[in-house]
């Protein structure tokens, strides 16, 4: 199946979460709404002629200016059919959950814990959302937000385990 | 008085007879047997595997016996990024090391941060734990890391070892 025909059926079968789909340099990037974003992924999971059985990554991207901030990008790859395709939805800094994709990949877990971690977005649904790269009880924020200072907020020269009286 | 000087015995005249202090006899014997600990992080490490290995040959200073564990070393070489979640595993592992100890900063990265001069990378190692040589480069050349070496024996050399030191900022582990 070409890109176009990837492309086309996914419009076909969801014409009401489909925001666009952009091929460039042999990818193909399907943008959809947040909503539709699970039920389109278990088609490219579970129909035969898409049957997109890994999980390349899971990542984000901060658009600070936009009204939906950030962009949650799935990147997926059929070994069998050899083709793939990556997913795009955006979701609002003020309600920034999408659902997870952890029942149908399972190694979205870890990739979905990471964009959870450094950029703030939640997943609904996942099994363990807890910090991955960084300490549980990091509070500076999210790291990879635009916003958030490159050197961030004095953590890295904090060492609470140097005993400061025998300094 | 130089390290060691050889004398004349009195009967033949033959050149049997060593002078030297002890302190400087100790001295020579812990520069001469240095252990370093497995340590590597990032890029400096593969320039470390490279000093250690037959090409260069580090053991040619009494520096190649690496030992994979803290308690058996005497030298730490930060080789690489060091990012401030791995900071107390490191001041950890310094503090295992039997004494004497000494730690070589290896590479920009562990003496300064480098450019990553961002909000997880610690800036300087010497923020944590006391360092005694920096290695400048990026990475260094095992040239270079010998260089270090070479430097660190000259001060243990200076090192007095029945006498008090001067107080060495040495900060100990929370409890």
């Amino acid at each position: 199946m070409s890109l176009q025909q990837l492309a086309s059926r996914l419009q076909e079968n969801f014409a009401a979460g489909f925001v666009k789909a952009v091929e460039w340099r042999g990818d193909l990037a399907v943008t959809v709404t947040r909503d539709r974003l699970h039920e389109v992924a278990q088609f490219l999971h579970n129909d035969p002629a898409m049957d997109f059985d890994y999980i390349v990554h899971v990542s984000s991207v901060d658009w600070p200016d936009d009204e939906e901030r950030f962009e949650v990008v799935y990147e997926f790859y059929s070994i069998k059919k050899r083709h793939r395709i990556r997913l795009k939805t955006r979701v609002p800094e003020s309600d920034c959950i999408v659902d997870s994709l952890t029942d149908l990949w399972k190694g979205a877990d870890f990739m979905e814990r990471e964009v959870y971690d450094m950029m703030g977005v939640r997943f609904r649904h996942h099994p363990d959302l807890r910090r991955i790269l960084l300490p549980d009880d990091f509070t500076e924020g999210y790291p990879l937000r635009k916003d958030f200072p490159l050197r961030g907020k004095g953590w890295r020269d904090t060492f609470e385990f140097l005993d400061e009286t025998a300094r | 008085m130089g390290l060691i000087q050889i004398g004349r015995h009195e009967k033949d005249g033959t050149s049997d007879v060593i002078i030297t202090t002890i302190e400087k006899a100790v001295n020579w014997g812990r520069k001469g047997s240095l252990w370093p600990m497995t340590f590597g992080l990032a890029c400096c490490a593969i320039e470390m595997i490279a000093a250690v290995s037959s090409r260069y040959d580090m053991d040619r200073y009494g520096a190649g016996v690496f030992r994979a564990s803290p308690r058996q070393s005497d030298l730490m070489i930060v080789a690489g990024t060091v990012c401030r979640r791995m900071a107390p595993v490191i001041r950890k592992l310094y503090d295992q090391m039997p004494e004497p100890k000494y730690v070589i900063a290896m590479g920009s990265c562990a003496t300064s941060g480098n450019i990553y001069d961002s909000y997880s990378v610690v800036q300087g190692v010497d923020r944590f734990v006391p360092v005694d040589i920096y290695v400048p480069g990026c990475p260094p050349t095992p040239e270079a890391l010998f260089d270090g070496i070479l430097k660190l024996q000259e001060r243990i050399m200076l090192k007095r070892v029945f006498l008090r030191q001067p107080d060495q900022v040495k900060p100990g582990l929370k409890a």
